[in-house]
């Protein structure tokens, strides 16, 4: 075992890690484990755009923005959050600017901005041009200019160190009414260097988590095969509580059968989604902004449309993304990279066929639950000092229950600075927190378990079998009845993940022993997401229950919080303990959502 | 590339649309070998080709075929990759000879009827199966200064660029740095000291940003014997880029900087 002692430590290194570290860089010492190389993260696969109310080629405002990001979460964000995300969303632009984004540009040399799903001008009459863009390579541009500016501040990477424990000791402390509770502090954390299996503490004063999404408990997902929720589920395991789980994104334009994601920039620039019969079937489901309606309202009516007999293809299962009315060259300069995938992967020309699309798992709007400076909370009140969560792994939460399209390359960003100023400034005058006795043996034990396994279960085989039945029951339509099966099977292949058995037993970058530690993740992601879903009987944003189709603001106007627990049961799923925590408003009632 | 955003006439409400609309039909199958360079010091120093024939699908990759292997028959099969569609850059390998990635080589556009070969791509150290030390790549890359330089005083909204000032670097903005330009190239393998496409590519992107004021420096870096003047012109950097660079023509750009800035 090494031990390593750092101011701040930063686990992840896409878009809000490297954010964080071009911040806690420059003001303390600083490390960042990722467990990729920092340009493969999936921050770089995002494309459309990063809104701001920049207001260079029409009238907008932040308080707008603020509107649009409350009602797209159906009213289950926090208004302060939203509020801190829009405010800030101009100067996240114009860092990055200045950092060296090479953004699309208006004749006068302005950031060229563009329309995208849910982003309206006041208050909803008609789309706004909010979404500063490069192309359709947007996240890419973002990826590479914070790599480049760390590589330029001299920020120190630790490539493939999976972060694989959270270190936390707990004191004895009393709140202000007098009740005594258990106070957590960082300490640290235990990471798995790939290269030759040694395991390493890190030491650290402040905890940054940036470790990203979950999308790999679907089968079809526009996520990266690394994306498996193990900062969530780390926090998890060490106590932290999870919020709003049960939201989870479906993009409405995966590449049909694949999941590739086609940016909503696509429809933004003109495009259209038609059924089997050539309609566009989107201004019956949202007459004002038709295509350009949030990402879960037209990811439902594609999949109704399909269930209607609507579908295209010859098994009827998907819609089609019409670009064909569209210049070619157009289409060359706005969206290069994604009709360059259609034709790829499915060999159809979008200048002149339509291409075939279907609803692609794409985002967690739950995760670690999180204040407006990106502190994580170990409850609805109480912070964990020296920790903290940025990013799609963190819950602040801006995105309620669904999040507009850009807003998570604005979230990494505002929050990524917020993050990286509040841990290296509480660094600057925290001592470090003793390691725990053992500090390696959680790890040690999860790790020796995975390695001597020999009960002949495949990881392949069950995380496949867990894709499928969160694709069959978990997807845009729920109920009880769906919910209930895909938990069944998530518990008979948590007992079968028991039995996991693995075949590399070397120590050198062995990736067969991380995928299976990294099923575990998802194992445990996927029971609280399920537990969530189950618990919440209404329908909201990303979350549709075809048994309780309407919003309930009486019963479910809450956020979940779901803990670890030994001790407790929720929906007849043991270990599980379930809290609400009230949402915050400020400025805007819940009203119908309307398109 | 940075043409101004443009209204577009509203499309029709209904359209008729041709039978053959969004392709498909049976997914066909076929069979493929698959023959992969191994190699595991831990075990052996002797690397060894490894076989196996797979029933793969018309929209499989070769990234399918590595993954069908190591969660199916082989778990010890090491690789790295990521997205899986392109933009990561984590699996570039040397397919059938020639550079790619693996997320984006179609295994139906490939020669099936014969092995499909893979191995680690050439001139850095491999560190097991298809896993090399990406760090003397890198090492490369950061040498080049890759971020903006301005020395005058930031202004309070954005700094201002012309479309066609933005769009005179955009072909180098697209790279991923997945190593498989550098990788291809023979003066790369015969001399790890030389830069390489990829590093020369991304001082590219500053060099004619019009916002940076760095050029000089790095023409000077480039301007050294392990510099741009290696270059042989030999365009498999070009056509092993996954992104489309122009890689070469990038080259020649920063060679005819380097004498026309006059050091």
């Amino acid at each position: 075992m090494q031990v390593h002692k750092y101011d701040v430590v930063i686990v992840g290194a896409g878009g809000a890690g490297m954010r964080a570290a071009i911040e806690s860089g420059q003001r303390a010492h600083t490390a960042v484990l990722t467990k990729l190389y920092p340009t493969r993260s999936h921050t770089g696969a995002a494309q459309g755009g990063m809104c701001a109310a920049l207001a260079n080629v029409e009238e907008d405002n932040w308080e707008w923005h603020t509107f649009d990001t409350v009602k797209g979460g159906d009213y289950l964000v926090d208004q302060d959050a939203a509020e801190v995300m829009a405010k800030e969303a101009i100067d996240a632009v114009l860092d990055l600017e200045k950092m060296g984004l090479p953004f699309n540009r208006t004749p006068e040399g302005k950031i060229d901005q563009r329309r995208f799903g849910g982003h309206t001008r006041d208050h909803g009459k008609a789309a706004v041009r909010r979404a500063c863009y490069a192309a359709d390579r947007t996240g890419h541009m973002i990826l590479q200019t914070l790599y480049q500016n760390c590589v330029k501040h001299n920020v120190e990477f630790h490539n493939e160190y999976y972060v694989l424990d959270l270190l936390t000791v707990e004191e004895d402390a009393t709140r202000e009414d007098g009740t005594p509770y258990k106070q957590k502090r960082v300490a640290g954390v235990v990471s798995y260097d790939l290269a030759n299996g040694e395991i390493h503490v890190f030491q650290a004063k402040s905890v940054v988590f940036a470790t990203g999404g979950l999308g790999k408990i679907f089968k079809t997902t526009s996520n990266a095969h690394t994306l498996t929720g193990d900062g969530m589920a780390i926090a998890y395991r060490a106590g932290i509580p999870l919020e709003d789980m049960e939201f989870v994104q479906f993009h409405p334009t995966g590449l049909a059968g694949l999941g590739i994601l086609l940016s909503e920039a696509a429809r933004g620039e003109g495009g259209i989604l038609r059924n089997s019969e050539g309609e566009r079937f989107m201004e019956r489901y949202a007459p004002t902004i038709k295509d350009l309606a949030p990402r879960d309202i037209v990811a439902r009516s594609m999949a109704n449309e399909v269930r209607e007999g609507r579908g295209c293809g010859p098994n009827k299962d998907y819609v089609l993304l019409d670009l064909t009315h569209l210049e070619p060259a157009h289409i060359d300069a706005k969206l290069p990279d994604i009709t360059e995938f259609a034709r790829t992967y499915l060999g159809v020309e979008p200048y002149t066929e339509p291409v075939p699309v279907f609803p692609t798992c794409h985002y967690a709007m739950g995760g670690v639950p999180t204040t407006v400076t990106s502190e994580v909370l170990q409850d609805n009140d109480t912070t964990v000092p020296g920790l903290y969560a940025a990013g799609e792994v963190a819950c602040v939460s801006v995105h309620g229950s669904n999040r507009l399209g850009t807003n998570s390359l604005l979230d990494i960003n505002v929050f990524g600075k917020r993050a990286g100023i509040a841990a290296a400034e509480y660094a600057s005058t925290a001592e470090f927190v003793e390691l725990p006795e053992n500090p390696t043996a959680r790890t040690e034990e999860m790790l020796a378990t995975v390695r001597n396994g020999n009960g002949g279960e495949r990881v392949a085989a069950i995380r496949a079998e867990l894709q499928e039945t969160m694709d069959a029951n978990m997807q845009v339509f729920r109920s009880e009845e769906t919910i209930k099966e895909a938990l069944g099977v998530i518990e008979n292949l948590r007992e079968r993940y028991q039995q996991v058995q693995i075949q590399d037993k070397g120590r050198r970058f062995n990736l067969d022993l991380l995928e299976a530690v990294e099923l575990g993740f998802l194992l445990d992601m996927a029971e609280v997401m399920t537990v969530a879903a189950l618990h919440r009987q209404e329908s909201r944003g990303g979350h549709y229950r075809e048994d309780f189709p309407d919003r309930d603001d009486e019963n479910f106007m809450l956020h979940s919080m779901l803990y670890q627990d030994p001790e407790a049961e929720t929906e007849g799923t043991k270990g599980i303990r379930f809290e609400t925590k009230p949402v915050v408003f400020t400025r805007y009632e819940p009203m119908e959502r309307k398109y | 590339m940075s043409t101004p955003t443009q209204d577009v006439a509203e499309p029709a409400s209904k359209v008729d649309l041709a039978q053959s609309s969004g392709g498909g039909g049976e997914i066909p199958s076929f069979d493929i070998t698959l023959k992969v360079r191994r190699y595991d010091p831990e075990f052996s120093d002797e690397a060894r080709w490894d076989e196996w024939t797979l029933t793969m699908y018309g929209t499989d990759r070769v990234l399918d075929a590595l993954h069908k292997v190591k969660w199916e028959i082989d778990g010890s099969l090491t690789f790295r990759r990521s997205c899986a569609h392109g933009i990561c850059g984590s699996d570039a390998m040397r397919i059938n000879g020639r550079n790619r990635l693996a997320c984006k080589t179609l295994l139906k556009d490939l020669d099936t009827s014969k092995p499909i070969t893979v191995e680690p791509i050439k001139g850095l150290p491999v560190e097991k199966d298809l896993i090399v030390d990406m760090e003397p790549f890198f090492q490369s890359y950061r040498e080049i200064m890759p971020f903006l330089v301005n020395n005058s005083p930031a202004p309070t909204a954005e700094r201002l660029q012309s479309p066609e000032d933005r769009e005179r670097f955009d072909d180098t903005t697209k790279c991923i740095l997945c190593a498989a330009c550098t990788s291809s190239c023979p003066v790369f393998w015969t001399d790890g000291q030389y830069f390489g496409p990829a590093a020369i590519v991304n001082a590219h992107r500053f060099i004619f940003d019009s916002r940076d004021d760095a050029g000089d420096m790095r023409l000077e870096v480039l301007n050294d014997k392990e510099g741009v003047w290696r270059c042989r012109t030999t365009f498999n950097c070009s056509d092993a880029c996954p992104r489309g660079i122009e890689v070469t023509k990038a080259i020649q750009e920063v060679k005819t900087a380097i004498l026309t800035r006059a050091m």
